[in-house]
């Protein structure tokens, strides 16, 4: 089922900047996390067109504003000079990174938080050396306390 | 619970579903299912006396499909075609775009190279489920022979309920030939997907009001009418508000041509009266159209002053391609129409609309178009002609061409589920077919598929099981030796500049229908027309007609692509 929502998207042209799938509350049922760029019009059209699956169960637009969107990353750095060292511990601790693995010549970090915070410590990876990025993708949960780019959810069975 | 292979399951549940007909061809991996039917071979092979479920052998898995379109379409039960795997299922997949496009309930059923084989790119083997994902609303395919009788019952529930699509459902070999105590399931639940709720009666009052106080009102009604079988109440709601009916080309059939407030079709071919009256329009209630391009003309130009309500089945078709619809309702045609019935009853008793009625029924005067058999044979008045032939419950299928489109304008529908053409994906070579699979359908009615050369030649084969199979058509065929509208578009468009689009000698059609058994016949006059048809229609076997027209013949009026309603070429 997961081929067919993202199959649709494709045919219809829109852009999936990245997809997240995972077990929800409910055994049987996972929630799967889109994020794409698109005008609101054209998004919440598409928005019907996925509810009519017959896998999905429900489907949740969702912005920024009024949810709590975090992702995973692990970035692997290649420092230079060992003298830089101390300044890339210190950008990991500034942006609560981990340290998962380590070799003479590599660090890797595990970093979590809102897509922005990943993408400004992969940047800052690229001028000591970056050799590999994995990240997740966001995952979003509705907050119930409420104040361009939007995430949508689906739950499927 | 009865111990039953896989193959003997797939034939209960067709049994229980009440299917009387499946169009297709075996091969290795469906073989097991070819084995249950040589139990049916006894019977007689006609359409009329048959029992349990009768195999009709295709040619082409392509046309089994259409033919299962047809059957589907004349019906509106749910049609059944059936391929082997690897190309038996790819052979298919036009015909499944051409009924998913079109809204058609059609089940597939392809069989599969062995479960444990499937990957390795084994023999005939194709990911039909992968390849068929955006031409079908869902496709099964059932692992373990437990899962097989559930899986091929949801099958028919998807296809029919709600808006209807092709089903695929792609049975691996072996579990085919597994057995196990199987048994069908009386009912399947989707949770995320159930019947419709009924229309929400405020939005209908509100609807109701508005077409109430508008001074002019115009219906169009679309091939969502047809699916629901809502003609009667099309009728009735048309009648009691005195509203002129326009339909799509989908919708062609669904209120009665002749009727006095029909306004024929609209759109890109659509008769120049209608188009021209649409704009004067102030309420347009759309029920069970899509407002595809075709039918609309640009979007964006598309009746400016006029308020839009917009009724759908499907909620992911409103504000799709239309976005300004003033009111919306997603339901199914027939509730929607009853209810409102109901509500406009009491405003219009009495109520007269003269000013409106009376300009409809000036410029319904003014473009009656007569028949003129004076001179040479020509596709528009060969079309009028056979509207005269032919009794209003025949059934009449196109292909896809200038004939196709000359059928919209001047083939005047008189009885619903008797006009079947490829709308959505327009598929050259489907009408032939889908006539053999009508007529298997509607036995005791006449069927005649309107074809250009270029068409009838992409599905003639069916031909063969045309008359290996006993299941009489009329093929009339207008011959004009070109690829019709595509020689039009380059006339217009692209300054006469032609480019593959003359099909020279062309095969002798009436010796092509006689090397296959059929009956074939040329015409050269209007006279000898007639005479063909009318011997045709009573003929126990296929007649093919070739009607040789002139190249020239354009499709006129006609909406340029990217052109507003009102600016139509007329000639």
């Amino acid at each position: 089922m997961l081929f067919r929502i993202a199959n649709l998207l494709r045919r219809k042209s829109f852009n999936i900047e990245s997809i997240a799938v995972g077990p929800t509350e409910t055994p049987g049922l996972s929630r799967m996390t889109f994020t794409m760029l698109s005008e609101y019009e054209r998004f919440n059209q598409v928005l019907k067109n996925i509810d009519g699956l017959i896998d999905v169960r429900k489907v949740e637009p969702l912005e920024k504003r009024d949810a709590a969107v975090r992702e995973l990353a692990l970035v692997k750095l290649s420092p230079g000079e060992p003298a830089t060292r101390p300044e890339i511990m210190h950008y990991i601790e500034t942006f609560r990174g981990n340290i998962v693995d380590v070799s003479p010549s590599t660090l890797t970090v595990e970093l979590s938080g809102d897509p922005e915070k990943i993408d400004a410590f992969v940047k800052l990876a690229r001028s000591f050396g970056l050799s590999e990025v994995a990240r997740t993708g966001a995952v979003a949960l509705s907050r119930e306390m409420s104040s361009g780019e939007s995430s949508s959810q689906t739950l499927t069975r | 619970m009865n111990k039953m292979s896989g193959a003997q399951a797939v034939v209960e549940v067709l049994q229980k579903e009440g299917v009387d007909v499946v169009f297709g061809i075996p091969g290795g991996a469906n073989m097991p299912i070819y084995d249950v039917f040589h139990d049916y071979q006894h019977l007689e092979i006609t359409p009329r006396e048959f029992k349990g479920i009768r195999h009709v052998l295709a040619r082409h898995e392509q046309s089994a499909a259409h033919m299962a379109d047809g059957y589907a379409r004349a019906s509106g039960k749910v049609g059944v075609c059936l391929a082997t795997s690897g190309p038996g299922a790819t052979n298919l997949l036009t015909g499944l775009a051409t009924a998913y496009m079109d809204s058609s309930p059609i089940v597939a059923i392809t069989a599969q190279i062995p479960s444990y084989l499937v990957g390795s790119d084994g023999f005939q083997e194709a990911d039909i489920v992968g390849m068929s994902t955006s031409v079908t609303k869902y496709a099964f395919q059932p692992l373990r022979v437990k899962d097989l009788p559930y899986m091929l019952k949801s099958a028919f529930y998807l296809a029919k309920t709600r808006r209807p699509q092709p089903v695929l459902v792609d049975i691996p070999k072996d579990v085919l030939q597994a057995e196990a105590d199987l048994e069908v399931p009386d009912r399947v639940d989707f949770p995320n997907y159930r019947p419709l709720p009924d229309p929400d009666s405020t939005t209908v009052k509100t609807i109701a009001r508005t077409v109430l106080a508008a001074e002019r009102p115009i219906i169009l009604a679309g091939g969502g009418v047809r699916m629901a079988d809502a003609y009667r109440e099309l009728q009735a709601f048309a009648e009691l508000l005195v509203a002129p009916v326009v339909t799509s080309f989908m919708g062609k059939g669904v209120f009665p041509e002749n009727h006095p407030l029909s306004l024929g079709c609209m759109g890109m071919h659509g008769s120049e009266r209608t188009n021209r009256l649409l704009p004067e329009c102030d309420v347009l209630l759309v029920i069970g159209s899509r407002l595809s391009d075709r039918t609309t003309g640009k979007i964006e130009k598309f009746c400016p002053n006029t308020k839009v309500i917009h009724i759908d089945v499907d909620k992911a078709e409103i504000g799709k391609n239309y976005k300004l619809a003033v009111l919306s309702l997603v339901a199914d045609a027939k509730k929607a129409l009853e209810m409102l019935i109901r509500e406009v009853e009491m405003g219009m008793l009495g109520r007269q609309r003269e000013a409106w009625t009376k300009k409809i029924h000036d410029v319904m005067a003014v473009a009656k178009s007569e028949l003129d058999t004076s001179s040479h044979l020509s596709g528009v008045e060969t079309v009028k002609m056979l509207r005269r032939l032919l009794p209003p419950k025949a059934i009449v299928t196109t292909e896809v061409g200038q004939h196709q489109m000359w059928c919209e304008q001047h083939f005047q529908v008189i009885k619903p589920r008797t006009f079947f053409s490829s709308g959505g994906l327009g598929t050259m070579g489907f009408g032939f077919p889908a006539a053999l699979g009508a007529k298997m359908a509607k036995p005791e009615v006449p069927v005649v598929d309107i074809a250009g050369d270029g068409s009838f030649q992409m599905t003639e084969n069916s031909l063969a099981t045309s008359v290996e199979e006993g299941i009489p058509v009329t093929v009339i065929v207008l011959n004009n030796k070109m690829l019709g509208m595509v020689a039009q578009w380059q006339r217009f468009f692209y300054k006469g500049r032609y480019s593959s689009v003359y099909l020279g000698r062309n095969p002798d059609f009436v010796k092509l229908a006689e090397a296959y058994g059929a009956a074939g016949v040329r015409v050269s006059t209007f006279p000898e027309l007639e005479s063909a048809v009318t011997k045709a229609l009573d003929s126990p076997v296929t007649t093919v007609i070739d009607v040789p027209i002139s190249p020239e013949e354009n499709v006129l009026p006609m909406l340029p692509p990217g052109a507003g309603i009102k600016e139509m070429i007329v000639g």
